[in-house]
């Protein structure tokens, strides 16, 4: 059985952390948005914040760009207090979710902003935007206006327009949220590697767990304004934190408190992934083997997803659960439905749920 | 993907909530599939009116400036000449006239644009929703009132022991009395709304985020507003400045009201076509304004200012 630290706790590191929120709040009205958060992220991370649409993680990098300003709390970049600091004052940049491209302006205008309103000399600023875009393979596009160019391509401009200042912080709020799936697998790929060569910290903002865990050395999960859980895709997928997490992070069988205690002879939450769910098509109670749990059920539905099959299954003496299982089926699904199976997982795949989440 | 579960099969519907189906309707078919009779009958009768009432009505007002008006029977006699354009464009009665009006114009354009863009920052970016929509209305408001109770009003504020020299007095201040600063006044006031609006629609279509980009980039308050705010608001302000600078240019009633002795080009249109009765001379005058106004548009177009839109 695996045990999870509660949220919000972490391990203090004597390295100057490239952000530090210390109870960071900030209130719209009467609305909460973001509720006394802590979190530290360190130098050249990939750190993700990851939640529902109204958890708080876009305000939380309104806050951190300096776009708003907290009811409470502080925000450190590199040890140094920002916390009232307007947006041109500090070391970081952020890539819009529309972008947020000069209409007026050529793309490599666009892309020279940032050195222009630094000073930079014309003939040194030009060169320097024209290599940002030849970087993301739009050094022939340089002169063309941001109308002209499609989704990915302002994606790609928008990101050599923060970079070319050479920020200490990207952030990103939902880059890859208008794009189509294709070019979004492929843009979290060339993320990930110009994070890696660039060595700087990148914050991403996103809704999409599965791009979360692909692309992040550590994942803040967000609800209704609080952290719920800080760790590294492993840790979130294996480990989740609390019910909130285990559902949000991929799908999760959760057995209540009352049928825990028929399993495990604990009164607790656990839960069990869908895909460490093994299926035997026969109700015959297997030979019991220590460290392994087996249910009889019954079929209810089946989804094909393409690498497997969400067989859905009413246990006797249980909720229902999901199993995602890669065999083959074969027979039609009149033949499946209804047929009575076992469900057993191993022990060691279940994840007690420590109290306190929903 | 598919998805099989046990529930009912959907049957056929019940008869009774029968929906009921498209009729044919030949002549909507016949639209839909040809567009340039859709687009013909569309714009047939706004095209037909443009040509008549506004073209036909200014080639007459063309043609007739170079007509003369017989001095004994007082009739318009179709008499080629272009004595009229040339009096206009040389006496230097009409001159003075002609710059006086024009600098009214600019004048009048200047002040409601200085008084405009800060107003409409305010109402687009930092107002409420609620105020919003109150500050609209508040702008929109002194439309509905009648543009001669509007200038009348003025007289009254600026008369001798009006409401300027009483609140004036106390810090040194005078009325300027009824003149050209009054005109000036009273039409910067009557204009402003035509300034303010397309102003305030220009901010409402520059999004936050390019504002938040330019700071987050480095940008001071004051260069965002030069090199992103102000760019992408030119059209919204030449499109104020064409209803500022044209209305004030052809007015006259303003100028009678409160400029004393000012004469406008629009009091000398009037003056021709109803005391003089000199038609002709009156089509004269009033080509020069609409000259103006179409050399301004040239130069705004050759400018390039509204490429970036």
């Amino acid at each position: 059985m695996t045990e999870t630290l509660a949220a919000g706790r972490q391990t203090e590191t004597d390295a100057v952390p490239a952000i530090r929120l210390r109870k960071l709040t900030k209130e719209f009205g009467d609305t909460v948005a973001v509720n006394n958060v802590d979190l530290d992220i360190r130098q050249g991370e990939f750190f993700s914040m990851l939640g529902p649409s109204g958890s708080g993680k876009t305000t939380v990098l309104r806050l951190i760009a300096g776009f708003e300003l907290p009811t409470s709390g502080s925000i450190e970049l590199e040890g140094k207090d920002v916390t009232g600091m307007a947006p041109f004052e500090r070391d970081l940049n952020t890539v819009f979710q529309d972008y947020a491209l000069f209409p007026h302006m050529s793309l490599i205008d666009n892309v020279a902003y940032g050195l222009r309103v630094r000073g930079v000399p014309k003939k040194e600023r030009q060169e320097r935007a024209r290599e940002a875009l030849e970087r993301v393979q739009l050094g022939k596009f340089v002169g063309r206006r941001p109308a002209q160019l499609s989704g990915g391509q302002r994606q790609r401009v928008a990101l050599a327009r923060a970079l070319v200042v050479q920020p200490k912080v990207l952030l990103l709020d939902e880059p890859l949220g208008a794009l189509d799936l294709k070019l979004r697998q492929q843009m979290q790929v060339e993320l990930k590697e110009l994070q890696r060569s660039l060595g700087i910290t990148f914050i991403f903002v996103t809704h999409d767990q599965e791009e979360a865990l692909t692309m992040s050395d550590r994942i803040g999960v967000f609800n209704n304004g609080s952290l719920e859980q800080i760790g590294t895709a492993h840790e979130i997928y294996e480990r989740p934190a609390g019910a909130f997490v285990a559902n949000f992070v991929g799908t999760s069988n959760i057995f209540d408190a009352a049928h825990a205690q028929k399993l495990y002879g604990r009164a607790e939450q656990v839960c069990v992934r869908p895909e460490r769910l093994r299926l035997s098509w026969t109700d015959a109670a297997p030979e019991p083997r220590a460290g392994v749990t087996s249910r009889p059920g019954t079929v209810t539905s089946l989804v094909y997803v393409g690498h497997a099959t969400q067989v859905r299954v009413q246990l006797d003496d249980g909720p229902a659960v999901v199993v995602l299982t890669p065999e083959l089926l074969t027979g039609g699904d009149a033949d499946l439905l209804d047929r009575r199976v076992t469900v057993s997982w191993d022990d060691a795949a279940a994840v007690w749920l420590p109290s306190g989440g929903s | 993907m598919t998805l099989q579960t046990r529930h009912p099969a959907p049957g056929p519907a019940p008869a009774a909530a029968a929906v009921p189906r498209p009729k044919a309707r030949r002549f909507s078919a016949l639209l839909h599939r040809s567009p340039n009779l859709r687009l013909a009958g569309l714009v047939t009768a706004p095209a037909g009116w443009l040509v008549l009432v506004y073209i036909a009505a200014l080639a007459a007002l063309l043609v007739t400036a170079f007509w003369t008006v017989d001095t004994f029977t007082g009739k318009v006699s179709t008499e080629w000449t272009t004595e009229n354009v040339v009096t206009v464009l040389t006496d230097p009665v009409y001159q003075r006239i002609t710059l006086r009006t024009l600098w009214i114009a600019i004048a009048v354009t200047l002040i409601d644009l200085v008084l405009a863009l800060p107003m409409a920052f305010f109402i687009a970016k930092v107002a409420s929703p609620r105020w919003q929509k109150l500050l609209v209305v508040a702008v929109l408001m002194p439309l509905w009132a009648s543009y001669l109770v509007k200038a009348y009003a003025w007289r009254n504020v600026l008369a001798d022991g009006g409401l300027l020299e009483w609140l004036g007095t106390p810090v040194g201040l005078e009325s300027p009395g009824y003149g050209e600063t009054a005109v000036i006044l009273t039409l910067a006031y009557i204009w402003l709304p035509f300034m303010i609006l397309p102003i305030y629609a220009g901010f409402e279509r520059v999004p936050d985020s390019l504002l938040e980009a330019s700071g987050d980039l480095g940008a001071k308050p004051l260069a965002t507003m030069r090199l992103v705010m102000f760019p992408l608001l030119v059209p919204s302000i030449i499109a104020g400045t064409i209803f500022t600078f044209s209305l004030s240019l052809g007015d006259y009633i303003t100028a009678q009201i409160v400029g004393g002795t000012t004469q406008m080009l629009g009091t000398v249109v009037y003056a021709n076509v109803g005391a003089a009765n000199n038609l002709p001379f009156a089509a004269a005058v009033s080509l020069v304004p609409i000259v103006i106004i179409m050399l301004y548009l040239f130069i705004v177009r050759r400018s390039g200012a509204l490429n970036s839109l």
